[in-house]
C-alpha cells in the first residue's frame, strides 16, 4: 500500500480507511457539582460533514475535547473506527500559532507527526499552497490576519493527515471573505475523503457545510439528523426553539 | 589621599591606556562568569523546563527547593566548595582549590538555581498557552519540552541575563575558593575589595566602571536583539 503521507497535499482515505461510525456513548462530565454533558449519546457517520450545533453552554466544544483525548469524561465511552485512532485533528476556535513564521510552524506540526525529514519541505509547500498562504510563509504566524491564523491552523491540523477534522467555530468573529475562504478549504478537505465535524453557532454555514447536523443542549444530544431535515422540520423542541431564536435556559 | 575627581580621571586614564593588569582581571573577570553562566545554562535550561512540564511525585518540594537556592548566601556556597575542593576534602585530589577551576564551580552552583527557577516559571506560563495545542498535534511531553524551550527563547534570554549579572556581581564564593591571587585568580569584584581596603582607589574605581559598563552593555545588548526579534516572532 502507497504511504499515504505521500498523497498530496493529504489523503485521508488513500490509508483504506473503511466508513463506519464515530460513537459517543452515554458520555457524561461533571465539575464542581455541575453537570457539562449529561449521558452524551451520538453515532456520526465517519464521512462527509457534521455540524454541531446548540447553545451556549451545550457541550459542544467539551464533546470535541474529549473525542480528542484533551479531556477524559467521568463515564461512557467513544468508539472510533479504528483506522481513525491516532488520526484526530482538532482547531481551536482561537487557534494557538507557535512564535515561528507560518512555515516554521507547519514544518513542526509534521515533525511533531513524525513526518520523515525529507518529506516535510514537500509537504510544507503543498500545505501553504491549500491554505494559500504561500506569498506569505515566511511571515511570523501571529503577524497574519485572523482568517489567515485559521486556515494556517486548519492546515497545520492536517499535517499528520488526519481522518477526523475537528474544528471549534472556526469562523467565529472573522469576516465574510474570511469565512468564505476557510468554508471553501473545510469543503476541499471533505471531499478527500476526511470526516469533518463542525462546531458552530452559525445556521447559514450549516447550511453552506454540513450533510447532516447534531443538536446538543445541557449536555445531550437531542437529535442527529439531515441537514435539510434539521433546517426544515427539526424532530426536537429544543431545536425548533433554537432555530427560532428562543433563547434556551 | 586623593580626592574623589583625582581617582575617577586616574580610573578613566587607566581604562583608555589599556592597562594590561586592568585587562587581565577582566579578561578573567568574563572567562570565569561566561564559563558559569554557560554551565548553568546547560543544567538550568532542561531542568527548569522539565519541573515545568513533567508531573512527578516530590516535583512541588523540588520547585521550592529551587527558588529557595536563588537565595543562595554566595559564602556558603564558597565554604561548601573550599570544603570539597580542600586538601582533605573529598576531591582534595584534584588539586583545584585556588584555580579558576574552582571559581567557575562555585559560580555555577550559584547561578543554576537562578536559571532553573526563572526557566520554569517562563516555561510554565507558555505551556498554559501552547499545551492543548501540542498534545493535539501528537507532540509527547519531550517534544513539549523542546518546543517549549525554543519559543520561550528571547525570554529566556533574561533568565540567563539575570546568572550573569550574579555571576559578574559575585565576591563572596570567588574570593573563598580563587583565593583572589595576583595574575591567577583576581578577578574585577575581588580586585576591587582588595584594592579599596588597600586605599588604591584608582584601581578599584576603574574596575568598579568596567564592571558596570559591562553589565549595562550586555543587558542593552540582550534586550535590543531581544525586542527586535521578539517583535518579529510573536506579532
Amino acid at each position: 500500500m502507497a504511504d499515504p503521507r505521500q498523497v498530496i497535499p493529504f489523503s485521508p482515505r488513500a490509508s483504506g480507511a473503511k466508513p463506519a461510525e464515530i460513537t459517543l456513548d452515554k458520555l457524561s462530565l461533571k465539575r464542581r457539582g455541575l453537570g457539562l454533558l449529561n449521558g452524551l449519546s451520538l453515532s456520526l457517520p465517519a464521512e462527509g460533514v457534521t455540524a454541531i450545533v446548540g447553545p451556549n453552554g451545550a457541550g459542544k466544544s467539551l464533546a470535541l475535547r474529549v473525542i480528542a483525548g484533551l479531556t477524559d469524561a467521568d463515564s461512557g465511552r467513544i468508539a472510533l473506527p479504528h483506522a481513525m485512532r491516532g488520526r484526530i485533528g482538532l482547531v481551536f476556535q482561537r487557534p494557538i500559532l507557535l512564535r515561528r513564521s507560518a512555515r516554521a510552524n507547519l514544518i513542526h506540526a509534521l515533525k511533531l507527526a513524525r513526518i520523515p525529514r525529507s518529506e516535510r519541505v514537500a509537504r510544507t509547500i503543498e500545505l501553504l499552497a491549500l491554505c494559500g498562504l504561500t506569498e506569505k510563509s515566511d511571515r511570523p504566524a501571529r503577524h497574519l490576519s485572523g482568517g489567515e491564523q485559521q486556515r494556517l491552523a486548519i492546515v497545520r491540523a492536517l499535517a499528520a493527515n488526519p481522518l477526523l477534522l475537528m474544528l471549534d467555530e472556526p469562523t467565529a468573529h472573522l469576516d465574510p471573505q474570511s469565512t468564505h475562504a476557510i468554508e471553501t478549504l473545510i469543503l476541499r478537505i471533505a471531499a478527500q475523503g476526511a470526516k469533518v465535524i463542525l462546531v458552530t453557532h452559525d445556521i447559514g454555514q450549516v447550511d453552506r457545510l454540513a450533510d447532516d447536523v447534531a443538536f446538543l443542549h445541557q449536555g445531550k444530544a437531542h437529535e442527529l439528523t439531515a441537514k435539510s431535515q434539521f433546517l426544515s422540520r427539526p424532530n426536537s423542541p429544543a431545536a425548533r426553539a433554537y432555530l427560532d431564536g428562543k433563547l434556551l435556559l | 589621599m586623593p580626592t574623589l575627581a583625582d581617582s575617577f580621571m586616574t580610573a578613566l586614564g587607566l581604562i583608555s591606556s589599556a592597562d594590561p593588569d586592568l585587562l587581565e582581571i577582566v579578561g578573567l573577570s568574563l572567562r570565569v562568569s561566561l564559563t558559569a553562566v554557560l554551565i548553568a545554562t546547560l543544567v538550568g535550561l532542561p531542568l527548569g523546563a522539565g519541573l515545568a512540564v513533567f508531573r512527578f511525585r516530590g516535583r512541588g518540594a523540588l520547585v521550592v527547593l529551587v527558588n529557595a537556592l536563588m537565595g543562595l548566601p554566595p559564602v556558603v556556597v564558597g565554604l561548601m566548595v573550599y570544603l570539597v575542593f580542600s586538601a582533605s576534602g573529598p576531591l582534595g585530589v584534584f588539586g583545584l582549590l585556588y584555580t579558576p577551576t574552582a571559581m567557575i564551580i562555585a559560580q555555577s552552583i550559584l547561578v543554576a538555581p537562578i536559571i532553573t527557577a526563572l526557566t520554569r516559571s517562563t516555561i510554565s506560563d507558555l505551556l498554559g498557552e501552547y499545551d492543548d495545542t501540542l498534545r493535539v498535534l501528537g507532540a509527547n511531553r519531550w517534544d513539549v519540552v523542546g518546543t517549549l524551550l525554543w519559543d520561550a527563547r528571547f525570554s529566556l534570554a533574561t533568565a540567563l541575563l539575570a546568572g550573569l549579572g550574579r555571576a559578574l556581581a559575585e565576591v563572596g564564593a570567588v574570593m573563598l575558593v580563587g583565593g583572589n591571587i595576583d595574575h591567577v585568580t583576581r578577578v574585577m569584584t575581588t580586585a576591587i575589595a582588595l584594592e579599596t581596603s588597600r586605599g588604591a582607589l584608582p584601581m578599584a574605581l576603574g574596575l568598579g566602571m568596567i564592571l558596570l559598563a559591562l553589565t549595562l552593555i550586555l543587558n542593552a545588548v540582550v534586550i535590543a536583539l531581544r525586542s527586535r526579534l521578539e517583535a518579529y516572532a510573536h506579532g
